[in-house]
């Protein structure tokens, strides 16, 4: 199972598409590992700078509809090989969704106001998010700041996580 | 409890529920293209499992940058040709014979109602036009298609979405999905099946049900679909006259995958298109839509006609009998890629080629080309190109690029302004 514990990068836009998280010029690659450099290279947000901001980070907060677009897997190789292995956001797009826990990492769903709480009492600040796959539980800290949030995952999409991913699950069951 | 097209496609396919919401579903084809699928073959490989589920039920295609431009396409483009020889896969295209893969597969008899279809590619809902179930996925998707047959969905509400009136002339099925999806927005419809009836798709044929269709994820749909009717058949007559008596007997074969009147929907809607302008986008999401008079005047520096949207005959002609006699203006430049040989061929023969060339514009071999900033086409930083593609996402046709979606009939009119033109006022 991957890991989901470390860094968080506010990423404060919704509509978040796969042509930004990696533009379609690298599609070309056909290893997961060249991708790295190019990761949300096209995402033009205020504060944001992709060569700087991505490093260390091993989750991303985001608003609605995230990974809308392209069916393009190399989104979530994308996140994977820069060490990100978890989007938190208010929406999904369903093909980055399923592509996130069919590569055994995770898309979790939040609330729009408990999104809009996390980015009022985190971004721009140093933050860490622990996940507690048993309890379902994120914490959240950022100096002496703390907060707990609960999640919730389908049986399928933790299957997924636990089993690492599509292709283990399905050759053990069709 | 009756059931929508979806559902009952659904019900006919479904392997196993391993939880609640989760379909596991047979698949009755999986389309391949070379730049998603090669980092399939290349895991299953790794994993010891280069194997296919049915090599009957796998098309493949070169479509998405050929010829190929530099090393590493070239590369992609050989791991699908040597995996589908290796395989016996009879439906592979190469250059010469390939096509864009929404246009080609319809085109070479490959979909059905009623069937399931997945594809490493989002505008695979496309093929709902026939009253498929079709949706993009990703390469571990396509790659468990491709080793077992099945795909995971979670079971799909449904969005029924009656189109009413009559639309006015020069407004085309572009024009409605772009005015749709302004409509709803770009998640207006995630995780459900955009369902498409009413009077004015009966009127539509298969060229423009696709074009409706392909947008549907443009607004979050996981497929779009039609109704099978007698316009499906007609399509499909020359790939399934053997398998019927008639007509009518194929008809009445498919309409078992007609939605009961008493299905459940997530939601229902009008669409009322009698009063509607042609549309055209403004900003970088697909849902950001005015009129096209409103638009009027904007500069342009390129214009392109082509891509799984709007590549077929009917929209070649449709721009070709704008730009007959005329020229394109000095200030701008025009692309038109047909989007398969048929394609091809029928507008040589009719002469809208020669249309197209006497106006001013570069024709170029049947490709995804310019719409995904991938192969030919590309805009500089700060450039603007009039569109008939699918998408105006930032970047998408080259970083720094805008591009503004429209019909092919106000690409053309623009393509002799220089400016987003109205066709009306050509």
């Amino acid at each position: 199972m991957k890991q989901f514990n470390g860094k968080v990068l506010f990423l404060d836009r919704s509509d978040i598409n796969t042509d930004e998280i990696i533009p379609a010029k690298y599609l070309t690659e056909i290893t997961k590992q060249a991708l790295k450099p190019y990761l949300l290279e096209d995402l033009f947000l205020e504060g944001f700078d992709p060569q700087t901001d991505i490093k260390g980070c091993s989750v991303v907060v985001s608003r609605d509809n995230f990974g809308c677009g392209s069916s393009r897997e190399h989104a979530p190789w994308a996140f994977e090989v820069n060490g990100i292995h978890m989007v938190i956001a208010s929406g999904f797009a369903r093909i980055f969704h399923q592509n996130m826990f069919n590569c055994g990492m995770m898309a979790v769903e939040l609330e729009d106001q408990v999104i809009d709480t996390l980015f009022q009492t985190f971004a721009g600040k140093e933050t860490r998010v622990e996940v507690d796959l048993n309890q379902f539980l994120f914490t959240f800290t950022s100096g002496s700041l703390v907060k707990k949030i609960e999640f919730t995952l389908s049986d399928f999409a933790l299957s997924l996580v636990k089993a690492g991913g599509w292709v283990e699950f399905a050759d053990k069951n069709y | 409890m009756g059931q929508t097209i979806a559902e009952k496609i659904f019900d006919r396919h479904l392997v196993d529920k391993p939880f609640r919401d989760v379909c596991v579903i047979s698949l009755d084809a999986v389309f391949c293209h070379e730049i998603t699928t090669p980092v399939a073959i290349n895991d299953l490989a790794a994993r010891n499992k280069d194997r296919v589920f049915d090599a009957s039920k796998i098309k493949a295609v070169i479509d998405h940058v050929t010829p190929a431009k530099d090393s590493k396409t070239a590369m992609q483009g050989k791991i699908l040709r040597d995996w589908a020889r290796r395989h016996s896969i009879r439906d592979f295209f190469d250059i010469g014979r390939n096509g864009v893969c929404h246009a080609l597969f319809p085109e070479k008899g490959f979909v059905r109602p009623g069937y399931t279809i997945i594809m490493g590619d989002s505008h695979t809902c496309t093929h709902g036009a026939f009253g498929a179930f079709a949706a993009g996925v990703g390469s571990t998707d396509l790659e468990v298609g491709i080793l077992k047959g099945v795909c995971s969905f979670k079971k799909p509400d449904s969005i029924k979405i009656n189109i009413a009136g009559t639309p006015p002339s020069g407004v085309y099925a572009k024009d409605i999905i772009l005015a749709l999806i302004a409509r709803i927005g770009v998640n207006g419809a995630t995780n459900a099946v955009m369902e498409f009836s009413g009077e004015v798709v009966d009127h539509m044929d298969m060229d423009q049900r696709m074009t409706l269709c392909n947008m549907a994820v443009e607004a979050g749909a996981t497929s779009g679909i039609c109704v099978p009717d007698m316009h499906t058949v007609d399509y499909l007559w020359p790939f399934i006259e053997k398998d019927f008596s008639s007509k009518q007997a194929a008809l009445k074969a498919y309409q078992v995958y007609c939605p009961d009147d008493d299905a459940v929907y997530r939601d229902q809607m009008d669409f009322h298109v009698s009063d509607l302008e042609p549309q055209v986008t403004f900003g970088f999401r697909p849902d950001q839509v005015k009129t096209v008079s409103e638009m009027a005047g904007t500069k342009i520096d390129q214009v392109y006609i082509g891509s799984c949207t709007n590549g077929r005959f009917q929209d070649l002609a449709v721009a070709a009998a704008i730009l007959k006699n005329k020229k394109i203006d000095d200030s701008v430049r025009c692309i038109v890629s047909p989007a398969t040989p048929d394609i091809y061929t029928r507008a040589l023969e009719s002469g809208i080629i020669r249309i197209f060339m006497d106006a001013g514009f570069c024709v170029t071999n049947p490709t995804c080309g310019a719409c995904l900033g991938m192969s030919n086409g590309i805009l500089a930083d700060g450039e603007v190109c009039a569109s008939t593609t699918n998408r105006n996402f930032n970047g998408r046709m080259g970083r720094g690029g805008m591009v503004h979606l429209m019909s092919p009939a106000t690409a053309a009119a623009s393509a002799l302004t220089g400016r987003i033109t109205s066709a009306a006022d050509c």
